[in-house]
């Protein structure tokens, strides 16, 4: 469902050239909920930028769902959940039911398919109570939930996250995991998730990819990488040495 | 694209319509403001009775033709000014994600429709030119054409604006020197300006198509610098040349684009 080969990216910046991403090669077959770690500045953002289109790579190939996204962005975009933690991607000045009706018209989603998914999306993600709030003046947990139910009302086969946990408290955290989690086992959506909250990895990632310095530098499952560092007992302390094993 | 672009700009129109007396009011503004530059044109024809040997309506004819072309696209397409901004703190990854040209987004992105009182004044000052001039069918068939080939052209130089902004992000400013620049250079005749810059507006960045040059079909006049009668058609090969440069201009740009980090 997800393939990239060799895929890199590099910026120039001023007279330099910054390589965010090089040779990375992962493939991700349908169904598979894949968390991908690294620290910051690894590259991680800039991958799934690759995968949405928004980024060209400048070297390698990319292909989600079978598509180019980079020459295919719209066609893609039909197949394609996509969430910002960082950023939402709804109209910030529009109460959210007018953006869920925007996006209904923009991927051509009927009335009926429609009304049905917001029904079952405002009922597991409780979106009820600030359904004609203006986005902006949502809170983060509220928006982050906004955000999930506009990814996934075009029932895409696959939804891509760049750390959807971030800055939220520990209920809304858990929620929204657990959101996701059905998604995944429910509907066979393949989901690729970026985090920097271990948490995310070890209640919702059966295969677990790590991402250094814009290269691959582990992939496999929890379990595995528990296994690279015999004697560790916590995911933070074996991540804590993969991320400083990187940087020497 | 007509359709997704017609959605979005409703969606902003109803939004702006929530507040019906704030939205009257900005229309009413856009016809005031917009009519200081007739009364520009007026005060000029209050000294003397001839504007580089043309008359007070031929001015008013022409300026009205620029205006509407411009203020159309004022209103539907300078919405993609905007770019720089989004260019520069990354939302332009929001709008690479959804099933519609970055373009159509771009251009309805906060879509304003008060701005239509600015097109209603251009409308106005053109409907009263032609009928005081007494144009009619024989030669009149070209105004339509013309207003429809100075959208295409302002459409396109802020396209090719938009389009710099992903290489230079850091100068709106000079990209709306030639966005607004252009309306203002196309509203007096071009017989004012110096040759060469005429030279330059007409086979380098074809303004003169906006209204000069079909303006002096309608209008029966020979062009005061003796370019040959056929030039007087050229205009929609022109506008075409120059879409089809800005489109893929915006196609670069837009795999150009670098985002923000995280």
């Amino acid at each position: 469902m997800i393939e990239l080969d060799r895929a890199g990216r590099s910026f120039k910046v001023k007279r330099n050239v910054v390589h965010a991403v090089r040779d990375l090669s992962l493939t991700v077959t349908a169904g598979e909920f894949v968390g991908c770690l690294g620290p910051n500045g690894a590259g991680k953002s800039t991958t799934i930028k690759m995968l949405c289109g928004i980024l060209t790579p400048t070297s390698g190939t990319v292909r989600v769902a079978g598509l180019d996204p980079s020459r295919r962005r719209t066609a893609l975009a039909r197949r394609l959940g996509v969430v910002f933690g960082q950023r939402t991607t709804l109209w910030w000045d529009l109460p959210l039911v007018d953006s869920f009706a925007l996006i209904r018209h923009l991927y051509q989603v009927d009335r009926v398919t429609f009304r049905a998914r917001l029904a079952e999306l405002t009922e597991t993600l409780d979106l009820g109570a600030f359904l004609r709030t203006p986005v902006r003046q949502l809170s983060l947990g509220q928006r982050m939930r906004g955000d999930l139910a506009a990814a996934l009302l075009h029932a895409p086969d696959v939804l891509v996250l760049d750390e959807p946990t971030i800055g939220l408290d520990v209920v809304s955290k858990a929620g929204i995991r657990d959101f996701l989690r059905r998604v995944n086992a429910e509907r066979g959506t393949t989901v690729l998730l970026t985090t920097h909250d271990l948490g995310d990895i070890e209640r919702l990632c059966r295969r677990v990819v790590l991402i250094g310095h814009g290269r691959l530098a582990f992939d496999g499952s929890l379990e595995e990488l528990m296994a690279t560092a015999p004697g560790q007992s916590s995911i933070e302390e074996v991540v804590t040495r993969l991320y400083t094993a990187g940087t020497q | 694209m007509v359709r997704t672009y017609f959605l979005l700009a409703w969606t902003w129109t109803r939004a702006a319509a929530a507040y019906p007396a704030s939205f009257a009011l900005m229309v009413l503004l856009g016809f005031v403001a917009a009519a200081l530059d007739v009364a520009v044109v007026l005060i000029i024809f209050a000294n003397t009775t001839a504007l580089a040997g043309f008359s007070r309506e031929e001015v008013l004819f022409l300026y009205g033709a620029a205006g509407l072309s411009f203020t159309l696209c004022d209103t539907f397409v300078s919405n993609i000014d905007r770019v720089s901004q989004h260019i520069k703190a990354g939302t332009l990854d929001t709008f690479l994600i959804r099933p519609a040209g970055a373009w159509v987004q771009l251009t309805t992105d906060r879509f304003n429709p008060t701005r239509a009182g600015r097109v209603l004044q251009a409308a106005v000052v053109l409907g009263y030119a032609i009928a005081a001039l007494g144009i009619g069918w024989e030669r009149g068939w070209m105004i339509p054409v013309m207003v429809a080939t100075g959208v295409v052209i302002f459409a396109a130089l802020w396209t090719l604006a938009g389009a710099v902004q992903f290489v230079l992000t850091d100068a709106p400013e000079v990209t709306s020197a030639f966005t607004y620049g252009s309306n203002q250079l196309t509203q007096y005749p071009l017989a004012v300006y110096a040759r060469d810059l005429v030279k330059g507006v007409t086979y380098v960045l074809p303004l003169a198509f906006v209204n000069w040059q079909p303006g002096l079909y309608v209008l029966d006049r020979d062009d005061p610098f003796g370019t040959p009668g056929a030039m007087r058609f050229l205009g929609p090969a022109a506008a075409l040349v120059l879409a089809l440069l800005a489109a893929l201009a915006w196609r670069q740009g837009i795999r150009h684009y670098r985002s923000t980090g995280s």
